[in-house]
């Protein structure tokens, strides 16, 4: 038994002593990457400076990137031949291409803090537009009522979409009823209608043809519109990643189907759940076109989701952005920055909590678990 | 407590086929019925929303006949003409042009992600797409206009000047080309409104390339290929058709879009090739201009035009999704 | 739970206690409860207890108990899994946190706590190892005593372990899969009747 052990640990120090380490990124790549730009460099600012007739930063960088290409696939073909410089050129042009996607949110993130901050106070979290002239220092008046206003139109419309999403993706999955086909295309189609449709369609069913007024809660019908696909779609998803062997294992104890969905896959599914439902509330809280047409808008605060013309920051910032004065585009910008601190906020939470496993026990379960003397 | 039950009778020789009886609970079939329930509410929906569009925009179409496809004013108010003649092909032009952008920046994304991104960089990646997906489109559409625009119209610029005989970069001579002719153009709202679609595009062809079939790809691996050829080879043909529904799905949303696209264009009647030239329009920003100083034929109108656009978007996007659902194997999750 | 599998069709009759079981003459739900079920692979519910997996039954079919007899249900049943001296001081651990025996003992355990009159077991060892699955063979024979097994295996010296009496079941190509013969264990090893049985307890073929 000791030989054997001191051998094992021999071994693994044999294999300590030489690791093998797999790069991807051989130096000589690096090398070739670092001369082509210099060389590219060198080559578009004689071209730029004396044949093409390019104007901007832009165009400089576009001669840049292509004699960039061109340089780094000769050095490579040279070198490697011609099947790896073909993968060289690949591996270029999907780098560039995937920075392409990244930098404008970076650039947008920046420029939005950039223009928003001057006139982000705590008065913006607490004042109305009621004092407010369109003379007006930027640093006068704030959004309050329209964050209120959007709070509660997402609000309503999460109490309406939600339950009828998550039933609606159960369904899909759980009952698989014989609409299962024929409905997943319509909500695929739902998921597709242009917002402005949306509010277009609250428009004209809830206010032209019940006659109400432009409020609050006709805002929020619209955003339901837009929010019922979405939270249906990704909660079909998230049910989808439930092994089946759990609702097997649920039904072979005697479960009932009801009970097999309601204590074992909506739980095991939970944190996906909230993950989908927080994911669609950031996008639908960002929503201006179907607010237009159905709540109105307003410069004063309105409590009452349920009558009168209400507010709502997107449709808030949609409408000062447009005014020619420099205090009111400034007054949009802040609201544009806080709706997207909104999001942001959102977007992070919802990952935190879909990074956690179905066995998490967060301080709720824990309360629980313990008042029924489980724990 | 637990009694042995009797199971010992096999029965070897029966070989008729069951269907066994499935007897449900009164609460099964409750919960059956409420999910099937709130199923039908989306059938419902979509329904209503056709048929409302229709109902209210049926006394413009009387009023216009077939003017409303031939037309390309928009005077319904003042008793004149009005026809979706312009405001489509710009919708369209302006889609095709996000399209253009968007698939090849896409489909790079999508490979970064499944094939050339470390594992760490993976998720970042894909968490930023999804953050890109939720931004919300005022914000593309004020950024757009503030920071990208004026620096955007030199490009337009440097098309006109060099590529001017190509009737999508012609320009008008008698206004000259100083830059004042270039924004609000389709070129600069189809710039921003590719930035939006890239999540939607990129999201799908993602999903799609990371079910190419890891067999084939390690097997051409094994047989020497490069990470281009893999990709060639095997994720690209696997994933076609990944990138055509993710392409479509983008198409549908880019026809869609208002509140970016109004902000960025200044509204034209009068359809022209040219891309880079002020001035533009869709269906979306013409309902969303319009709206507001509207009167009866005016909003009856607007539906028209908004039903049309619905009707446009059903189509693109049914067809997406039956593309991308056909190459999506139905591999379920085991445990 | 056959019928949950599209395209799968059954034939012949299951009957307990002279009552077939799928003419539909007792509510699916209560068969499921009378037949307990361990799968091939192990799979307590994932956002439950170790605790709270083995009294999943009994929230599941709707069986309503005082706290004190659930507490005694959950020892005795990890008792007779042969579980509760390895887990007792984790029962508010996730299931999943077990090892991949335990797993499987506390599926074990979570089917008796409805107290089924047979145990299904469908090849309970074929995803584990060695020392897990002498673990839970040493289960199946202690509670046999109270519960008829019925279990599923490829493994031909764990059927002549476990078992009293055997049947063989073979599907062929394009046919449907039947049991070719029946009868005590020791006559299906020592003395097949049919020749297919005799290859393959000599292990000609499989």
């Amino acid at each position: 038994m000791a030989l054997t052990l001191r051998r094992r640990r021999n071994v693994t120090e044999a294999v300590a002593d030489e690791k093998i380490r797999i790069r991807s990124v051989e130096s000589i790549d690096v090398t070739v990457m670092i001369g082509s730009a210099i060389a590219s460099f060198a080559l578009s600012q004689l071209l730029y400076e004396t044949f093409l007739p390019l104007s901007g930063a832009l165009g400089y960088v576009v001669v840049w990137y292509v004699l960039f290409l061109a340089v780094s696939w000769i050095a490579v073909r040279e070198l490697r031949g011609n099947v790896r410089a073909k993968d060289h050129l690949a591996r270029v042009v999907v780098w560039s291409g995937a920075s392409m996607a990244i930098v404008p949110l970076i650039l947008i993130v920046l420029y939005v803090v950039g223009k928003g901050y001057h006139a982000l106070r705590p008065q913006f979290f607490a004042e109305d537009q009621r004092y407010v002239g369109a003379l007006s220092d930027a640093t006068e008046g704030g959004g309050a009522h329209a964050i209120i206003g959007t709070i509660q139109q997402v609000g309503i419309a999460s109490l309406i979409a939600v339950p009828l999403g998550i039933t609606t993706a159960v369904y899909l999955n759980e009952v698989k009823g014989r609409l299962a086909k024929p409905l997943r295309t319509v909500v695929d189609a739902m998921s597709a209608v242009p917002s402005i449709v949306a509010g277009l369609f609250i428009y004209a069913a809830w206010i032209l043809a019940l006659g109400n007024q432009q409020t609050g809660l006709a805002g929020s019908l619209a955003l339901s519109v837009l929010f019922l696909p979405t939270v249906t779609r990704t909660a079909e998803v998230v049910l989808r990643l439930v092994p089946g062997g759990l609702r097997e294992a649920s039904l072979a104890l005697g479960g009932t189907e009801w009970r097999t969905t309601s204590r074992v896959v909506l739980p095991t599914s939970r944190s996906g759940l909230v993950t989908a439902v927080i994911l669609g509330v950031a996008r639908v809280i960002g929503e201006t076109a179907p607010l237009i047409l159905t709540v109105g808008g307003a410069f004063i605060m309105n409590w009452n989701p349920l009558s009168g013309k209400q507010d709502s920051l997107p449709f808030f910032v949609f409408r000062l952005i447009r005014f020619p004065q420099e205090s009111q585009i400034a007054r949009a910008w802040t609201g544009a920055l806080v709706l997207m601190i909104l999001v942001l906020v959102l977007f992070v939470v919802a990952r935190a909590i879909g990074g956690r496993g179905p066995d998490h026990i967060g301080r709720f379960k824990k309360w629980r678990l313990q008042r029924k003397g489980l724990a | 407590m637990t009694s042995v039950a009797d199971v010992s009778e096999v029965n070897l020789v029966d070989e008729t086929r069951v269907s066994p009886v499935v007897r449900r609970s009164k609460v099964d079939r409750a919960y059956r019925a409420v999910a099937t329930l709130s199923g039908s509410i989306v059938f419902v929906v979509m329904a209503l929303i056709g048929g409302f569009l229709l109902y209210r925009g049926i006394d413009a179409l009387r009023i216009s006949g077939w003017g409303f496809i031939t037309e390309s004013q928009w005077a319904p108010d003042m008793g004149g003409a009005f026809g979706i003649a312009a405001v489509l092909p710009y919708t369209i032009s302006i889609a095709l042009v996000a399209l253009f952008l968007a698939v090849p920046i896409s489909v790079a994304t999508a490979l970064f992600i499944t094939e050339y991104a470390p594992r760490r960089l993976r998720r970042f990646l894909t968490a930023t797409i999804d953050l890109l997906a939720a931004v919300p489109s005022l914000i593309y559409g004020l950024w757009g206009l503030f920071y990208l625009q004026p620096r955007l119209i030199t490009l337009s610029k440097w098309l006109a000047d060099n590529l001017g005989f190509i009737p999508f970069f012609e320009v008008n001579e008698d206004f000259g080309t100083s830059l004042g002719v270039f924004p609000s153009s389709t070129f600069v709202a189809g710039v921003i409104v590719s930035l939006m679609v890239i999540p939607i595009c990129t999201s799908v062809m993602r999903e799609v390339f990371g079910q190419a079939p890891p067999g084939e790809r390690e097997g051409a691996m094994a047989l020497g290929g490069t990470r281009w050829g893999v990709v060639r080879d095997v994720v690209l043909p696997f994933g076609r058709g990944g990138i055509i529904g993710g392409s479509m799905l983008g198409l549908g949303r880019a026809l869609g879009e208002t509140i970016a696209v109004t902000l960025i264009i200044s509204p034209s009647f009068d359809a022209k090739w040219s891309i880079v030239e002020q001035g533009s329009n869709s269906i979306a920003a013409l309902i969303a201009l319009k709206f507001s100083e509207s009167t009866e034929t005016g909003i009856s109108a607007l539906m028209a035009a908004g039903l049309a656009l619905f009707v446009i978007t059903l189509i693109v996007n049914t067809a997406a999704s039956s593309v991308v659902n056909r190459s999506r194997s139905g591999s379920a999750t085991e445990i | 739970m056959h019928e949950l599998v599209p395209g799968a069709t059954l034939g012949g009759e299951i009957l307990i206690n002279g009552v077939d079981i799928y003419r539909g003459a007792i509510p699916v739900t209560d068969v499921r409860r009378r037949i307990g079920m361990v799968f091939q692979k192990p799979n307590p519910f994932p956002a439950m207890t170790v605790a709270e997996n083995v009294v999943s039954g009994l929230k599941l079919s709707g069986m309503k108990v005082t706290k004190s007899e659930r507490d005694d249900l959950i020892e005795s049943c990890l008792s007779k899994a042969g579980l509760w001296n390895e887990v007792k001081n984790r029962l508010g651990d996730p299931g999943r946190a077990l090892s991949g025996g335990q797993q499987q003992r506390l599926c074990i355990a979570r089917s008796l706590a409805v107290s089924p009159q047979v145990l299904l077991m469908d090849e309970p060892c074929s995803a584990l190892d060695p020392t897990s699955t002498r673990r839970i063979e040493q289960t199946i024979s202690e509670i046999s005593e109270s519960v008829t097994i019925v279990i599923v295996t490829h493994n031909m010296q764990q059927a002549q372990r476990v078992s009293d009496r055997c049947a063989f079941f073979l599907a062929a190509e394009n046919e449907p899969g039947r049991i070719i013969e029946e009868g005590p264990t020791k006559d299906i090893f020592t003395n097949p009747r049919d020749s297919r049985t005799e290859d393959y307890v000599n292990g000609r073929f499989g």
